[in-house]
């Protein structure tokens, strides 16, 4: 791999930028690996490259149905966040968060990690008392957390309208979250794993799974059955449809999730701002564009697409507290397939079948989790056994009734 | 936006419904007679199918009643709506042996 630098960008601009070397191949599956992940969108590219980098696991392949970066990950809100209230759910996603501090440089690319400050608004008593165990929760866990008063928060947003309809009554302040450029993301760990030795296998959907007395021993493929000594799904909204393939049910349910960008206009807004009672939260690009989250449909659908009354119920928060956005023109609107869990927390863990591991139900909030979930991911498939930090995210805590009620997963009411 | 036809009152817009999934899941008749796995399964797995789906659905802002609907989640197309308690509905077959979703028989 030609690592890139201010020596490479040099060289490349005297000659026109015509060597640039391919960021990753286009190999030919092999007829068998150590292990196949089933996913190339962020988590299942992570989890490939932390099975190269740290676990001695090479001979790895990642199975891609569509393009790197073309499925969930380039269709999130790009939001960076560990502000969670229940100490699993801190440890996985706080374990994340330390990750992305550095992984423009672990990757050698540029992943556009911004920890710009991440407001989380409190528009009701309930609200307040939420936002104060729930802060209080997470500074007890050792991440940082701060409550603003409205003043505070018209300091950072000037033309916040605090006293509308929805009125501001204070807010939960992270200032390491933020955001990082989603596709970039999947890009720089494709890159980096394939540089490890990781075979990047795109256009290639996996149709079934081959199981031999309960144990998993390859994948049946649009290309071919490729074997596989160890199998890890990483599918997100499509967990379920991979499950029934193995023959059994997991305890998610598929809804779409929308976004939407406007126009671009100059920067306006430094930070992120959520406000969950509300279902809506909005943060500028470095492009300009104002991206905004709107919340999810109730019903099953893989139709990617959701419903107009979904939209209209974020976009009139947004002009009632930012009164400036009301003429704004919204250029692209879009839904996603996100698979959720009866708790909002993910799974992560073994399944029926021996040697298959599925990592999935992250629900409306998956891409900030990304290095974090692939890394602890990695190491359980190269250990058998679930990561300490992954354990409680298990199947299993759906018969046990341990489960991780997270009202925080998507900081919206639900 | 989806259109929803309610046994009762008829075609409304989705808004005046709410969803409430898998349908056609019996409550089992002893609870206390299960372990966790059979509990479990029975709350909280689905089938969570990409394709034909049988749903609840309840008229929350109008007659405020529950019944069935079976629909497509790939399309989103709505093929029946019908009565708690009635059969769930077939899919009519098309000349070729598909059914109307598309789909070839198999």
């Amino acid at each position: 791999m030609n690592r890139y630098s201010i020596f490479s960008l040099l060289r490349n601009a005297v000659n026109y930028h015509q060597d640039w070397q391919r960021a990753w191949r286009s190999p030919d599956p092999k007829r068998e690996y150590d292990v196949v992940i089933v996913g190339g969108g962020g988590h299942g590219l992570a989890t490939a490259y932390y099975l190269a980098k740290e676990c001695g696991v090479t001979n790895v392949a990642v199975i891609e149905k569509g393009w790197i970066g073309g499925g969930n990950t380039g269709r999130n809100t790009t939001i960076v966040r560990s502000n969670y209230l229940y100490d699993e759910s801190a440890g996985i996603y706080e374990h994340a968060l330390k990750l992305w501090e550095g992984l423009s440089q672990e990757l050698n690319y540029n992943v556009m990690f911004s920890p710009r400050g991440l407001l989380h608004l409190a528009h009701s008593v309930h609200d307040m008392q939420e936002i104060g165990r729930r802060g209080s929760a997470i500074r007890l866990n050792g991440i940082d957390s701060e409550f603003l008063s409205p003043a505070q928060v018209k300091e950072m947003v000037p033309f916040i309208n605090l006293d509308c309809r929805y009125p501001v009554m204070g807010a939960l302040l992270q200032r390491r979250g933020g955001t990082a450029r989603h596709d970039a993301v999947a890009w720089g760990y494709a890159r980096a794993a394939d540089d490890l030795g990781v075979d990047i296998i795109q256009n290639c959907e996996v149709t079934g799974f081959r199981i031999e007395d309960n144990v998993v021993t390859g994948v049946d493929t649009s290309r071919g059955m490729i074997g596989a000594k160890k199998v890890g799904c990483v599918v997100a909204g499509h967990c379920s449809v991979l499950a029934s393939m193995a023959g059994f049910r997991l305890p998610v349910e598929s809804v779409p999730l929308q976004a939407l960008v406007s126009e671009p206009i100059k920067p306006v807004l430094d930070c992120v701002v959520m406000s969950g009672s509300v279902h809506a939260y909005i943060s500028q690009s470095d492009k300009g564009e104002l991206v905004i989250g709107a919340g999810s449909d109730l019903y099953n659908s893989y139709s990617q697409r959701g419903s107009f009354d979904v939209i209209e119920e974020t976009v009139g928060p947004v002009v009632e507290l930012y009164p400036i956005f009301s003429r704004m023109k919204m250029l692209r609107q879009w839904g996603g397939i996100v698979d959720v869990t009866v708790d909002r927390s993910p799974i992560l863990g073994t399944t029926p079948v021996k040697n298959l591991f599925f990592n999935c139900g992250w629900g409306t909030g998956g891409f900030k989790a990304t290095p974090g979930s692939g890394h602890v991911f990695a190491h359980s498939i190269a250990r058998g056994e679930m990561h300490p930090v992954a354990e409680p995210f298990s199947i299993n805590r759906f018969n046990t009734g341990a489960l991780i009620d997270e009202g925080a997963a998507a900081a919206v009411a639900h | 936006m989806l259109l929803i036809e309610c046994p009762w009152c008829g075609q409304r817009d989705q808004t005046e419904f709410h969803p409430h999934g898998e349908a056609h899941i019996a409550r089992p008749e002893d609870p206390d007679a299960l372990d966790e796995a059979a509990w479990g399964d029975y709350v909280f797995f689905r089938k969570n199918p990409k394709g034909l789906h049988y749903e609840r659905w309840v008229h929350s802002h109008g007659c405020r009643r529950w019944f069935n609907v079976m629909r497509d989640t790939v399309t989103d197309h709505i093929h029946a709506s019908y009565k708690p308690g009635d059969p769930k509905p077939e899919l009519p077959i098309t000349a070729d042996g598909g059914d109307t979703t598309g789909t070839p028989k198999t």
